[in-house]
């Protein structure tokens, strides 16, 4: 038997081990280590099993806000891959415009997060912004600083403007990677355009669209800066979603046992909801 | 099921093409009867996917006619021509069954699902696809989906013309011939106008009837495999033909007769020749052979191809290749070689020398 005896090859991993361990491994174990555990400061720490856990899942702020980000963000996909899916077909494939509508359509992804809210938050004012004068102005009553309904519209509104684009710009790669022969081979067949659509486009994107779902949903799930800035979570809570809940705690109330807890419950659902949408849109992939 | 006539055809890339060069196949008419089976033979780029583009109406002819059985179809969709084309890569639909991708043409043309069904069940039989009809199309091998393409437009039964556009190129060598004899069993037994696009010319010499050769953008010949061996217009298809291709070899018309490196060498159209041009002669190596007399030559190389073995000679700075039997002897040392006169041609500027109307 030959045992390698150099192993100074593992050398060459470790930097990968570092940058894992300090980027993931090490703060999601502190998180752990404040679920599970009391603290009153001066690194004194006290065993609390599932307490803090049992508190969470009991907690009725937190099943609120739980709801109303599922309702957000059910909202933000039914909204944004549709849309992001005709915006695509509508693009140009070929000539000077494709460019154009390149930019124009990246440009929204490329504006800091808390600059989409000082935004939003100053065009929707009611007395001085353009949109919030404007709807005003069409005679419907329009304060999003009051009236939930309009906090809603207007928080669902600016995250279709800041992300609708990144979808279209996924199908729109999507599209562009069909080979001609399948429109060419369509046509011969007689196709109409919906059974171009149904047949050869929506299938050849399914790929494109399971991750353009994918990442709107974890990104949705987890939006907090765009919110807090233009709502600041109000009217009362109703736009309070899980991120502002868990910052309120963490930092406001500075309950960290609570707070960790909550951050740990909230990494696992997106993890298992993330899993059953890949699991679910890529079944059929495997019949 | 038609007729195609190609009157004075031209087409350019360009919006508005100024010079020669812009075309992308020049002025070409021809007529391709009703059934026939025809190949487009050519390198690539040599324009044979433009014009077949142009037959099945996804290119609009910047100048000329396509003639269906004498009526005008150059400005109607694909889809009005009633053709079919099976494209290099297989195209499929990937969520329908076999069965429903053969159905997909004649559904979108609302035909009724009785006769659907008929139609799906006897090409599927045809095809040998029966078994797997039920199956979905994705999980199919590449000569299955390309088996469903050519289906697609077996299916309809009023199609005019079925185009393949190199579709061979995908599938794995021992299937490629398969498929060809299963293509030629087809046209055998539907007898429908088929046009058959390749670079290979096997592919080409074994489908067609009428082999039609193809060069920058040009008509170079259109023969039955036998024309384009035996007298072929130009040493394009001289050389692009046959393995190895045709000998060419410089030479110089004094008085009626062709002279090779001052050998006298007897050629059928010599009288035609004129010596204003560049000259060569044109000799293929099958019609080669070594003799007591003729052109001095030495052996510079033997490959040995199975059933014969591939001489190469150097005589007077030209390299003549020839073919020689399996089990016949070669001689070492200075050969002389003779040409058969029957089937040696003068070519003036690469053209058949009187040959050119």
């Amino acid at each position: 038997m030959n045992k390698t005896i150099n192993n100074r090859a593992w050398f060459l991993v470790l930097p990968v081990f570092i940058l894992v361990a300090f980027n993931a491994l090490i703060p999601l174990m502190t998180v752990v280590n404040y679920s599970i555990q009391e603290t009153f400061g001066n690194n004194v720490f006290l065993w609390s099993g599932t307490t803090w856990f049992q508190q969470i899942l009991h907690d009725t702020n937190f099943h609120d806000s739980l709801k109303r980000q599922i309702i957000f963000t059910g909202l933000v996909l039914l909204i944004q891959v549709p849309l992001g899916l005709v915006i695509a077909l509508c693009m140009p494939r070929k000539g000077p415009w494709v460019s154009v509508c390149l930019v124009l359509m990246a440009l929204p992804l490329l504006v800091p997060w808390n600059v989409v809210g000082s935004m939003w938050n100053i065009m929707a004012l009611p007395d001085i912004g353009l949109l919030g004068k404007a709807i005003n102005a069409l005679g419907v009553p329009y304060n999003y600083t009051r009236q939930p309904m309009a906090a809603w519209f207007t928080t669902v509104l600016m995250d279709v403007w800041h992300w609708t684009s990144l979808v279209a710009l996924l199908c729109y790669a999507g599209l562009v990677s069909i080979p001609d022969a399948y429109y060419q081979a369509a046509k011969i067949d007689g196709a109409r355009p919906w059974a171009v659509f149904r047949y050869i486009q929506l299938p050849k994107l399914k790929h494109v669209l399971t991750i353009a779902i994918l990442l709107r949903f974890m990104d949705s799930f987890m939006i907090y800066t765009e919110v807090i800035v233009l709502t600041g979570g109000g009217p009362g809570s109703t736009t309070k979603f899980l991120s502002i809940d868990l910052v309120q705690k963490a930092l406001g109330g500075f309950d960290l046992g609570p707070a960790a807890a909550f951050s740990i419950i909230y990494f696992l659902i997106i993890l298992f909801l993330s899993w059953l949408f890949y699991t679910l849109m890529m079944r059929t992939e495997t019949k | 099921m038609a007729k195609i006539t190609l009157a004075s055809l031209r087409h350019s890339y360009y919006l508005n093409p100024k010079s020669d060069e812009d075309f992308a196949l020049k002025r070409l008419s021809l007529d391709w009867q009703d059934g026939g089976a025809y190949a487009l033979l050519g390198p690539s780029g040599c324009g044979k996917t433009t014009l077949l583009n142009l037959i099945s109406g996804l290119l609009v002819p910047t100048e000329g006619k396509i003639l269906f059985d004498g009526a005008d179809v150059s400005h109607l969709t694909p889809e009005r021509r009633n053709i079919a084309q099976v494209f290099q890569f297989p195209v499929i639909y990937d969520t329908m069954t076999v069965y429903d991708n053969l159905a997909f043409p004649l559904r979108n043309r609302g035909v009724p699902e009785a006769e659907i069904d008929k139609r799906v069940r006897e090409i599927g039989e045809m095809l040998d696809l029966t078994a797997t009809l039920n199956n979905r199309a994705s999980g199919l091998t590449a000569d299955g989906k390309q088996k469903i393409s050519l289906g697609r437009g077996l299916v309809r039964s009023d199609v005019n013309v079925i185009m393949f556009d190199e579709p061979l190129t995908v599938i794995d060598p021992h299937l490629k011939w398969q498929l060809r004899s299963k293509l030629k069993e087809l046209h055998q037994r539907i007898k429908r106008t088929m046009i058959y696009v390749t670079h290979d010319q096997t592919e080409a010499l074994t489908f067609a009837d009428q082999v039609v050769v193809m060069n920058n953008g040009e008509v170079v010949q259109s023969g039955t495999p036998v024309e384009l061996f035996e007298k072929p217009r130009h040493t394009f298809v001289g050389h692009f033909i046959g393995s190895p291709g045709m000998n060419l070899l410089p030479c110089e018309v004094k008085g009626g007769k062709a002279f090779f490196a001052g050998h006298m060498v007897d050629a059928e159209n010599v009288a035609a020749a004129k010596n204003s041009a560049h000259l060569e002669i044109g000799v293929r190596p099958e019609f080669i052979s070594i003799g007591g007399s003729g052109i001095e030559a030495d052996i510079v190389k033997v490959s040995d191809a199975g059933r014969y073995r591939i001489v190469e000679t150097q005589a007077s700075g030209s390299t003549i290749k020839l073919l020689v039997a399996e089990g016949e002897s070669i001689p070492t040392g200075k050969i002389h070689l003779s040409f058969d006169p029957s089937h040696t041609q003068i070519y003036e500027d690469g053209w058949i020398a009187g040959g050119r109307a």
